[in-house]
């Protein structure tokens, strides 16, 4: 078996079981350590190698928004398939956001069953190729995701600019992680109701690796919480948590950075260049689950309004609610937990989804739905 | 979607793009947004692009951190 350099050795089984131990002896049995994980890629990470169940009872994982796909609400979705199916463009996406719930009944995917030209690209520059062989058409590129995301769409605008590209536009839905953490800090939940416990944040991965780990310190000292900034693999969360646990039992809250194989202080800076070039801050933006966000996205800046798709097809926004019964809300907050959901695993599941955490494997649903239903179930001898 | 690996950059290739090796599987990546990259180098890919660099000496450290902790637990306690 070929082996993947810096990542199989982050998946040593022999030395999770070493830093198991380790968490289990230092976590005091008279303490609540409840950490949350903000991005997605980390709840998955949980999910499928098990970390829960190598924790002690004290020691909790709670799900945050930051799952790309999750938190897109459906008036963006929309719009994006109304491009396609009112105004006829091609509308390049990414594979993840073909199956989101939008509204109507429809999907990306569906509304391609219907004739809209929706193509999956790997990258923006995927949708670029796309718009130069079909200079008679409009296309589209829905640019959804945040900081790891915002500077290739960056690099394609910039692009398309350079080139003079006539027919070629992008629909900014870019989101940014730092908004969205302080929202759940100031959220009711967890400010007042006290519904939703934190003593720490397992920090982001690869989105620190675009804006370092400078950006957390405000929550740090603030808010009074631990972060401690961990790369995606299995050792690498389990780290992390030892790293909380410590700084729990220490009174401490600092950024503590685990993943210094990839993340410094500063974060990339001709990356954060380009995309201070492109973007600029919009006022609010909505995200499902967490409602309108102030200063929490990005929009294309009037420079570039060419290849605004929202200034080119002169789009308005219609917020659209979730399905009554969906619990995704409350998920993304950290409210409830995916079992808490009655839709979950029996009308929603990933092959026919009907919210959005159940979409992406990086939602706290899929993630839940795929590697940890079963152990939440007792068995009883027939 | 915030899926990204490290790749072993291989050759560098006109308009700032560059072959990566990543397990045996080649391909032809961007290299715009880590310009300092070179042959040699492990760069995080992400949406066709690399997104940063990896530092092998701070991996290996890491690395180094879990080996010592696991054989202080399989010494026998004092």
């Amino acid at each position: 078996m070929s082996t993947m350099k810096y990542i199989d050795e982050f998946r040593d089984g022999e030395i999770a079981k070493a830093l198991a131990t380790k968490i289990r002896a230092e976590a005091q049995p008279d303490r609540r350590y409840h950490f949350m994980e903000f991005c997605g890629g980390h709840t998955h990470a949980l999910s499928r190698y098990g970390v829960p169940a190598l924790l002690p009872d004290n020691v909790q994982m709670v799900h945050g928004p930051g799952c790309p796909v999750c938190v897109l609400p459906i008036g963006r979705t929309d719009q994006a398939i109304g491009l396609a199916l009112d105004h006829g463009a091609i509308v390049c996406t990414y594979g993840d956001t073909m199956r989101v719930p939008a509204s109507g009944s429809l999907s990306m995917q569906r509304a391609k069953a219907r004739g809209a030209d929706i193509r999956m690209v790997y990258s923006p520059a995927d949708a670029l190729k796309i718009a130069r062989a079909n200079p008679s058409r409009e296309v589209v590129f829905f640019a959804i995701g945040f900081e790891t995301t915002t500077p290739p769409t960056a690099l394609v605008i910039r692009q398309a600019a350079k080139e003079n590209l006539p027919n070629f536009s992008v629909l900014c839905c870019h989101v940014l992680t730092p908004s969205a953490i302080t929202h759940i800090l100031e959220s009711p939940e967890v400010k007042q109701w006290g519904t939703v416990p934190l003593d720490g944040f397992v920090g982001p991965a690869h989105v620190s690796i675009l804006i370092g780990s400078a950006p957390y310190e405000g929550f740090a000292r603030d808010y009074r919480q631990p972060v401690v900034i961990a790369g995606f693999e299995p050792l690498d969360v389990m780290q992390a948590i030892l790293m909380l646990i410590r700084q729990v039992n220490e009174g401490r809250h600092e950024v503590e950075n685990e993943f210094t194989r990839a993340v410094n202080r500063d974060g990339n800076l001709a990356a954060q260049k380009l995309v201070a070039e492109v973007f600029e801050l919009r006022e609010s933006f909505e995200w499902r689950g967490l409602g309108e966000v102030a200063h929490s996205a990005l929009r294309i800046r009037p420079a570039f309004a060419q290849w605004d798709a929202e200034q080119r097809f002169d789009l308005a926004y219609r917020p659209v609610p979730d399905h009554k019964q969906c619990d995704c809300g409350a998920i993304l907050r950290g409210v409830k937990r995916p079992a808490d959901c009655k839709l979950f695993a029996t009308v929603c599941t990933p092959e026919n989804p009907m919210g959005s955490c159940m979409v992406s494997s990086e939602g706290a649903c899929a993630a839940h739905y795929s590697y940890g239903r079963w152990k939440d179930i007792a068995i009883v001898a027939a | 979607m915030c899926l990204a690996l490290p790749a072993r950059v291989a050759a560098l290739l006109p308009d700032e793009m560059a072959t990566v090796d990543l397990g045996g599987v080649r391909k032809d990546i961007s290299i715009a947004l880590t310009p300092e990259a070179q042959v040699g180098d492990y760069v995080i890919v992400h949406v066709g692009h690399a997104i940063g660099l990896l530092d092998t000496e701070e991996a290996e450290r890491t690395l180094a951190l879990f080996a010592e902790l696991n054989a202080s637990q399989e010494a026998p306690a004092p």
